[in-house]
């Protein structure tokens, strides 16, 4: 094992972690708010790529312009889904409400596959190409961008939820609902708010991630390791999503790069495993686990 | 005694009987007819179907003990499955014993470690627990991919020819000799299962389900409940998996992935949580289901030619529909369309 391995396994690391904090933090947002566990959230990553992909290349909009359209389509899609498909269940039993996430995602793969079919889409790249030579080791400028994007995003995130009138109001819906409706916030809003911004920030993921790979329904498979890092961060917890992102991304890259890439899928699930038999709260989480 | 006002037991013997009225015991001698005849009317590839179902409601009815009966959420169903499967194959393949004796390995052994994956629920409750046993889904798809005194490392096993007391199943019409043993088998589980709740273990899985405290207050074991749940229900889809690994001859992780234990779950969600009839309606609409649409497109072919090539597509988004649209509107299943049907008959022409 030499530094030029290490520092390049340590950047790819970072970079997968930054896109899976980011489809995270979409994850704990409607989970904060709604107590809905969304298992959609890999699909979400799926049209965000897709409904890029179309507005950039298919329909030839400048970059700017079509990722405004992304943002659109994301807004709108998260609104529909919880007003026609979350609401009607409201109150129903946690098997339900997580089943109906999960014909929700076969229903939107299912949309995604009809128009675009299942080959890889070649995508002309958004972030430049380059490498640069850090520590001896040659990296690919676009993880590093990947990076501070992602940054940028979660710290716009973090402000928006500390500054802004309807991040203020959120945070008062997930910490008491009660409390927040008596105050005069209106709890459907944020509901429908929260979809949206999960649906956002999913969009940013997805962009970024087809960016660096391409932009097949493979991107689909990425969604499931949102389940590891919510877990290891703590599933109401916005910093944790960003430690458990950067957890589960480098420790997937070191056993891929120093052990086995095989093995390297599964390792997301074992940490699974252990940090719940140890800390099921995460290790930011809020310690109310569920009475059983 | 069945009257207008309802059903009066006039002896234990009447209230320990399964079947209590003449129209309960005639629709019953119906659906045998109809399984007995089925042989007879429908063609091989569909009979292939049907024997695809029967399995299917083995699997189906044992996660509904678990998450209809006991409110344990499992999305583990496809890695019980390939438990089932390899070890079934590999003690009747390698170790060249008898077919009952790998099957009955299969169950003890995926109820096993059904069991021990439930451990997680004596602490978790809800989500927590859901991820719990997705991330045994992935460890036990992995292991079987990978293990290479299991498999060899690519995680196929071949398995011959199914031997049951000495006669080969599927030696003459193979579909047809197939039915007739999955049809008893999966007959005898549906029964088990429909006396286990007759039972005290049965009753203590609906009353922890119900109010675990409560169920606790009044003497039940929730510990050991919840891990006998886990392991009778893993139990069932143990034997599931062994009877796929025999009627297929062959044995592919492919068949166990996460999208298994996704279509079991939406088996019993179609079909009625907490019902074991729901299991068996579930289990043969979401098992009809990709057959009926690959029909149903072939038979349009020609005025909607770029159908054939939208099919996997279509046939995922349907799945997906069809659950989305049973939780909105029909929550409680096929099983309580079908109670009302019968309410709306008991009572005609008066509304209920």
């Amino acid at each position: 094992m030499n530094v030029e391995t290490l520092t390049t396994l340590t950047v790819y690391g970072l970079a997968d972690g930054a896109v899976l904090a980011l489809a995270a933090l979409g994850f704990v947002l409607i989970y904060k708010a709604t107590q809905v566990i969304n298992f959609a959230q890999g699909e979400f990553l799926l049209i965000g790529g897709y409904t890029f992909y179309a507005a950039f290349v298919l329909f030839g909009l400048p970059t700017t312009v079509a990722v405004l359209f992304g943002v659109v389509v994301a807004v709108a899609l998260g609104v529909v889904v919880e007003r026609f498909v979350l609401r009607p269940l409201v109150g129903e039993s946690a098997i339900s409400v997580i089943m109906v996430t999960v014909g929700l995602a076969a229903v939107l793969r299912g949309v995604m596959q009809l128009i675009f079919g299942v080959q890889a889409r070649q995508m002309p790249a958004v972030l430049p190409a380059g490498t640069v030579e850090v520590l001896g080791a040659r990296l690919p400028l676009n993880r590093l961008l990947v990076l501070v994007v992602a940054a940028v995003v979660l710290i716009a995130f973090a402000l928006f939820f500390r500054r802004s009138r309807h991040g203020v109001a959120m945070r008062a819906v997930a910490d008491d609902q009660q409390a927040a409706l008596t105050m005069g916030i209106s709890a459907r809003r944020v509901f429908a708010m929260s979809w949206a911004l999960a649906a956002v920030s999913a969009l940013v993921a997805g962009v970024l991630l087809a960016d660096i790979t391409a932009v097949t329904p493979d991107l689909v498979s990425f969604g499931l390791l949102v389940f590891p890092v919510v877990i290891l961060g703590g599933l109401d917890s916005v910093a944790g999503t960003i430690v458990g992102g950067i957890i589960i991304g480098l420790s997937e890259q070191f056993v891929s790069g120093f052990y086995d890439p095989g093995f390297a899928q599964i390792v997301p699930f074992i940490l699974l495993v252990v940090i719940l038999m140890v800390r099921p709260y995460g290790l930011f989480g809020q310690v109310r686990i569920e009475r059983v | 005694m069945a009257t207008a006002t309802g059903i009066h037991h006039r002896s234990y013997r009447s209230e320990l009987a399964l079947r209590q009225t003449k129209a309960e015991r005639l629709r019953l001698a119906l659906v045998v007819l109809g399984a007995l005849a089925m042989p007879f009317v429908v063609n091989v590839y569909w009979l292939s179907i049907v024997n695809t179902i029967l399995i299917a409601v083995v699997g189906a009815v044992g996660l509904n003990i678990l998450v209809g009966y006991t409110g344990q959420i499992s999305i583990g169903t496809g890695g019980f499955l390939a438990v089932g499967a390899f070890t079934s194959a590999i003690v009747y393949e390698r170790a060249q014993l008898p077919a009952v004796v790998a099957i009955a390995a299969a169950v003890l052994l995926t109820a096993a470690i059904g069991a021990f994956f439930g451990l997680p629920a004596l602490r978790l409750a809800g989500f927590y627990l859901a991820i719990a046993t997705l991330a045994a889904q992935v460890i036990i798809v992995f292991v079987a991919r990978r293990w290479d005194w299991l498999t060899g490392g690519t995680g196929f096993i071949d398995v011959r020819a199914f031997e049951l007391f000495g006669w080969e199943v599927g030696a003459g019409l193979f579909e047809v000799e197939w039915y007739a043993v999955l049809l008893v088998v999966a007959g005898l589980a549906v029964f088990a299962a429909r006396n286990l709740f007759r039972t005290d273990l049965g009753r203590s899985f609906m009353a922890v389900r119900d109010q675990d405290v409560a169920a606790a207050a009044m003497g039940v074991n929730v510990t050991r409940t919840k891990v006998m749940a886990f392991a009778v229900s893993s139990g069932f889809i143990g034997l599931a998996g062994a009877l796929t690994a025999h009627y297929t001859q062959t044995v592919s992780w492919e068949r166990f992935t996460l999208d298994v234990s996704i279509l079991y779950l939406a088996m019993i969600i179609v079909g009625g949580l907490g019902t074991i009839a729901g299991s068996v309606y579930g289990a043969a609409f979401m098992s009809l289901l990709p057959p009926v649409l690959t029909a149903a497109s072939n038979a349009v072919q020609g005025s909607v030619p770029t159908l054939a090539e939208q099919l996997p597509a279509l046939q995922v988004t349907v799945f997906g529909l069809v659950i989305v649209l049973f939780l909105i509107f029909e929550p409680r299943g096929l099983n309580h369309i079908w109670q009302r049907v019968k309410d709306y008959g008991r009572t005609w022409p008066f509304r209920t």
